[in-house]
């Protein structure tokens, strides 16, 4: 078993056996994987890269090679226990509406994401006046899927305005799970659990 | 003609050597089987078809339990020699890239199932099978059938060979319409249903292009309203020329462009590339054409193209769901899995996709991909690491349930 990516590995461990899971941007279905192996969910994924939805299928896994943004339409209300954005949100043309969608197909969601107002990033936006390439945010600006760059503090506005309620928060550096303090400014990655 | 009074159902006795060392006693199984069971099967029309015989064969043995049965549906013009030599062209079964030993249909593994399709010309019910009332072949008399009634025949088919449940149907084109019919007909018999380059509904343009392929058959003088058994002097005109409208449907601009681009054939002469300022077939992609349509006269019925095409222009899932193709897989516990091709205009992926949102609104285990693929729908018959990969593991995961 190879680890999971840490983002994954909290979400996995935050999902409650046999859950029904909608993985939206699932990559080679690494997490549904787990979650099917280990808690017996009943996992389904959403992914647009082909070759990615190859392995995915070679693996036994249901994906079905789809667009975030116009495929979720077809998904019934509240058919999933859960819904997983991981490292998606920021790459979709409408991160409010994902919102409310991951929310009316899941009773709930988790969501990942990089946070652009990581210290380091900042940094560099600061006294190189560049945009920022991190690890996390490995692309140059013209070339990033991330069009919709978004920091911890931005994401709790839009759940606030959405009406939506938190139901868990974990932030990582350096892939270690650190405190909540001063996590707009010192983490590198965010993973959130919510409630419609 | 056999009267229907006869035993449940009559063997043909021509077991190859092959298969009698492949299979057990059992004379249901092995290559080149056939069978006429007594029916009657109800039609879509409301006619009924009785007997209903069949030609099909099985590859690999069915184990102890009857759990590993696999049904290869084939396309309009394609038959039971799925895997094996056909015997009037001589050429390797059509889908010998997908079914045989240790390919993703393994018959080392699996019991295969292929069936001539109702209403076609190779052994099974058509216009050119007799009819028993009249002792002559059935021609236009033959009712004229569906997709749904292909699928029922098969079920008897299913029943007379003993298995119960499939643990797979897999088609390509018109094999894709049966094997999501399957599905939806019979969600308790199929555990898991592969649909390769199909669609759910027949478009307006699917039908225009039928229509052409008919008409140029209707057209044909001795096409004599379907009566032309008798002398033996069929409509090959009408047919070739529907043959060679059709293949350019199964083609993609870039895939004739690449093999045949405006290159010239060349001349009886010895003259290279030259135009003959007539109207031989000058370009190639004409000789290649008139090729397909005169090779296939050969081989196929000009009444069962008729027959065939029009089953699947009143192929419509959704018809008999309140026009809501969810409803023909509501609470279904089969799998799916459906692949197209970027290529292929005649089932471009958005008619794959409309089955896989459908499948997804009725909370359907369902895996779908779009492959890259320059040749067109064809691509499904041809070699595609890719799309073998993907049929294979579907079906292994299927096999742990």
């Amino acid at each position: 078993m190879t680890r999971l990516r840490p983002d994954l590995q909290i979400i996995a461990d935050n999902i409650a056996p046999g859950s029904r899971v909608l993985d939206i941007g699932c990559g080679d279905g690494a997490l549904m994987a787990a979650l099917r192996d280990e808690k017996g969910c009943d996992a389904r994924g959403l992914e647009i890269d082909p070759a990615n939805v190859a392995s995915a299928v070679a693996k036994g896994l249901s994906v079905v090679q789809g667009d975030a943004d116009t495929d979720l339409a077809a998904y019934p209300d509240a058919s999933f226990d859960y819904a997983v954005l991981s490292q998606t949100l920021q790459t979709t043309h409408r991160p409010d509406i994902m919102l409310d969608q991951l929310l009316r197909i899941g009773r709930q969601a988790f969501v990942s994401f990089p946070n652009f107002a990581h210290w380091r990033i900042r940094m560099s936006l600061l006294f190189a006046g560049r945009m920022p390439v991190t690890r996390l945010i490995p692309q140059s600006w013209y070339d990033t899927p991330n069009i919709h760059h978004v920091t911890i503090d931005d994401f709790r506005a839009l759940v606030q305005d959405g009406k939506f309620s938190q139901e868990g928060q974990w932030f990582l550096s350096g892939d270690k799970q650190m405190t909540r303090g001063m996590a707009n400014l010192l983490a590198e990655h965010a993973v959130f659990l919510l409630r419609g | 003609m056999r009267p229907v009074s006869q035993p449940h159902y009559h063997l043909t006795l021509g077991i190859s050597p092959l298969s009698s060392l492949l299979m057990s006693e059992d004379e249901r199984f092995g290559l080149d089987r056939s069978v006429r069971l007594l029916g009657p099967l109800p039609l879509d029309s409301g006619a009924s078809l009785a007997p209903v015989e069949y030609a099909y064969e099985t590859y690999g043995e069915l184990n102890a339990e009857r759990s590993n049965a696999i049904l290869v549906c084939h396309a309009l013009t394609g038959d039971q020699y799925v895997a094996s030599t056909h015997p009037l062209t001589g050429k390797p079964g059509w889908w010998e890239r997908m079914v045989g030993p240790g390919k993703p249909v393994d018959t080392d593994r699996h019991f295969v199932i292929c069936a001539n399709v109702l209403g076609s010309c190779l052994g099974s019910s058509g216009p050119a099978t007799v009819n028993p009332a009249t002792e002559q072949p059935w021609a236009m008399d033959f009712p004229v059938i569906t997709i749904a009634d292909m699928v029922r025949a098969q079920a008897m088919l299913l029943d007379h060979l003993g298995i119960e449940r499939l643990h797979a149907v897999i088609g390509g084109s018109m094999g894709g319409m049966q094997a999501v019919s399957w599905a939806a007909l019979y969600p308790e018999r199929v555990a898991s249903a592969v649909i390769i380059a199909s669609a759910a509904r027949h478009s307006a343009q699917n039908i225009a292009f039928h229509e052409v392929g008919r008409q140029a058959i209707m057209a044909d003088p001795r096409w004599r309203g379907g009566a032309y058994y008798a002398d033996d002097d069929p409509p090959s005109s009408g047919l070739a020329v529907a043959r060679m409208a059709a293949h350019i449907t199964y083609l993609s601009e870039a895939g004739l462009t690449e093999k045949f681009g405006r290159r010239l054939q060349d001349r009886p002469d010895g003259k290279k590339g030259a135009k003959t300022f007539g109207f031989d077939a000058d370009f190639q992609v004409e000789s290649y054409l008139r090729h397909q349509g005169i090779s296939f006269v050969d081989r196929f019925d000009a009444n069962s193209y008729l027959y065939i095409t029009r089953a699947m222009d009143y192929f419509d899932l959704a018809e008999a769901h309140g026009g809501v193709l969810a409803n023909a897989f509501k609470g279904s516990k089969t799998r799916f899995c459906l692949i197209s091709f970027d290529t292929d205009w005649l089932y471009p992926t958005s008619e794959s996709r409309a089955i896989v949102h459908a499948l997804n609104a009725a909370g359907a285990e369902v895996s779908f991909m779009e492959l890259s693929s320059p040749f067109g729908h064809d691509s499904f018959l041809l070699e595609n690491p890719e799309m073998n990969r993907i049929v294979d593991g579907f079906l292994k995961a299927g096999e742990g349930r």
